[in-house]
């Protein structure tokens, strides 16, 4: 077995454990996954699961369950920029198809396909959670909101030039603030 | 309007550090002692006097469902936030939780303390990474600062609390499919009975509450259930933040009156609706499983839960999702029936089988190719799926599509027969 958590993971993993009773190991599955995933270029290779399953005692096939249960979970090599473009109801209204055009122009024609520098792929994910920000992408961590077609290139192209845009409303609001009272 | 003196959450866009120091500047942590020393029972019969109702959807008494939790000291009772906000249009917890989580967390105290609890989870969406790191840090500064922990507060009361983070599925929002999941499962709701104020978490009694409703007591048991039950109209109180997406000037979260009506929220909040109200199609008023309402009703609605129940649709997370003229308002279900489809968890077969299905039809519709038979057809296929599934993402899925069919039916026909749907 080739994946084995490193120092950090190591003290991220005991942090977890030490959340859950001592006879509910099992309940630490979500984040050793997340973990195993940080330090595994962002997905969960078949050793990364088998050595999660060894850590706490589980059937491979328990974890792998949860695995494939969840979207986060990455079971395929992402780019080293993921970009998730939400395009539920509400970000559809606001004209998420323009940011899936930016995206598809920038980074590829089809989903899920990791450009050949490795810097990027992307796919259509349901609603994220920042509605009144539409539309919006998710890029690892972050939240790039109040988009349109130019926002999105510029933000990609940002990361390109290894220059990132602020993260947040690319229309300069406060949060989740109305624009005309932010004024 | 509600004034900025009456607001809960008045660092809800983060015009100030949400860190302790100036959370105590807000008033958060007052003197939480001698709220606690009123004893458990006070604070249930304030929070049931304040009427207070959940805020995460169901609209359930929330005083009456802290009571049905066992005070047996021999049990490990639990109390789970729920923070997998999730439901299409909502995004009100993630603020509270990035800019307000001193109060979510006195909340925990205060509820937990009322429950018996003495450890607490906050079940957060896996994709609030950052939103999750800011409540780790508040959390991290409360023990700091000895507000939870061992005597928590000096009250004698000791609470642990612990955020876990979620890994991307709506239907952990179910409470029964986020206890699966938080026991390391995965999400799929359990059959009630037993529910869980008798069989919850590792099989203890627990409460599930979403964010709002924990992060509202610490200002309700120092107000007063009166002040609270102030605002709005009878069981539908408070205050509430009203998340306002779609096709307005000034998309927006705000804290308002419970009860405002529909329209004046979003002229005095949003900026109005893109292009006048009189270019309003239809309205989703509380969260993507909430039947639309056509405009003559959106005219004169409140916006609480009695008031958009009696016009067969709900509150639910008070999510207003604003659509105009320009909305062709098949795709715009279809899309949501996607969602549904997707975020089936597959236990159940009406939902697992039926919420493709949907999907489909809607799509066919959605190009021209239909007929008013199967619409028929679709509309029986939704009351086959409603009421019979364990959870309610059957409901969920179902509601939708009833509620366009129910005030648009003709129009959508009309331009079946016509051919006018783009192909």
């Amino acid at each position: 077995m080739s994946f084995a958590f490193n120092e950090k993971s190591n003290e991220l993993a005991n942090n977890a454990l030490a959340k859950y009773p001592n006879d509910r190991k099992q309940s630490a599955v979500m984040p050793f996954l997340d973990i195993a995933q940080r330090q595994n270029d962002n997905w969960l290779s078949q050793d990364c699961i088998e050595y999660v399953a060894n850590q706490l005692e589980m059937p491979f096939i328990k974890v792998w369950e949860v695995v494939t249960f969840y979207t986060m979970y990455n079971t395929q090599p992402v780019g080293k920029n993921f970009v998730q473009v939400c395009t539920t109801t509400p970000c559809w209204l606001r004209g998420s198809e323009h940011v899936v055009r930016a995206c598809k122009e920038i980074i590829s024609e089809n989903p899920k396909n990791v450009s050949a520098d490795n810097l990027f792929s992307w796919m259509e994910v349901e609603c994220l959670g920042a509605c009144v920000n539409a539309p919006m992408i998710q890029i690892n961590d972050d939240f790039y909101e109040d988009l349109n077609y130019e926002t999105t290139k510029n933000i990609l192209l940002s990361l390109i030039d290894g220059k990132p845009l602020q993260v947040g409303s690319q229309i300069g609001r406060q949060g989740s603030k109305g624009v005309s009272d932010a004024k | 309007m509600l004034s900025n003196k009456d607001k809960i959450f008045t660092n809800l866009y983060g015009q100030e550090s949400f860190g302790l120091k100036m959370a105590y500047a807000r008033g958060d942590w007052d003197n939480t002692k001698a709220l606690m020393s009123k004893g458990a029972d006070w604070i249930i019969d304030e929070v049931k006097n304040s009427q207070l109702r959940g805020r995460g959807g169901a609209g359930f008494p929330t005083g009456l469902k802290w009571s049905f939790m066992p005070r047996d000291p021999e049990k490990n009772n639990y109390l789970i936030v729920n923070a997998d906000e999730s439901e299409p249009g909502t995004c009100k917890d993630r603020d509270m939780i990035r800019n307000d989580p001193q109060k979510l967390i006195e909340g925990c105290l205060l509820g937990s303390f009322a429950m018996q609890a003495h450890k607490c989870y906050i079940y957060i969406r896996g994709e609030y990474y950052n939103e999750s790191v800011v409540l780790e840090k508040a959390i991290a500064e409360a023990y700091e600062a000895g507000l939870i922990g061992k005597n928590a507060c000096n009250s004698g009361w000791d609470l642990d609390v612990y955020v876990h983070r979620g890994a991307g599925a709506y239907i952990c929002g179910e409470e029964t499919a986020l206890l699966e999941s938080l026991e390391g499962k995965k999400g799929q709701p359990r059959m009630k009975p037993p529910f869980p104020a008798n069989k919850g978490l590792y099989g203890s009694p627990t409460t599930v509450n979403n964010v709002e409703t924990i992060a509202v007591i610490p200002t309700i048991l120092r107000r007063g259930a009166s002040w609270f039950s102030s605002f709005g109209r009878e069981k539908n109180t408070g205050t509430k933040v009203f998340c306002i997406s779609g096709h307005v000037n000034n998309p927006c979260n705000v804290e308002e009156e419970m009860s405002i009506p529909l329209k004046d929220l979003i002229e005095k909040h949003a900026g109005g609706v893109i292009g006048g109200w009189d270019n309003l199609k239809a309205i989703i008023p509380g969260g993507s499983s909430v039947p639309m309402l056509p405009k003559h009703i959106c005219d004169d609605v409140l916006m609480d839960f009695d008031s958009l129940s009696a016009v067969k649709s709900g509150l639910g997370t008070a999510a207003v999702i604003v659509m105009d003229q320009s909305t062709d308002l098949v795709k715009a279900i279809a899309r949501i029936a996607y969602f549904y489809k997707h975020e089936s968890c597959g236990q159940c077969t009406p939902c697992r089988e039926g919420t493709g299905w949907m999907w489909r039809i809607l799509e066919k519709i959605a190009v021209g190719n239909s007929s008013s038979a199967e619409i028929d057809k679709l509309l029986d296929v939704t009351k086959q799926i409603e009421g019979h599934t364990i959870c309610a993402l059957g409901d969920a899925a179902a509601w939708p599509i009833q509620g366009l069919f129910r005030h648009f039916r003709d129009e959508i026909e009309e331009r079946l027969k016509k051919g006018s749907f783009a192909a």
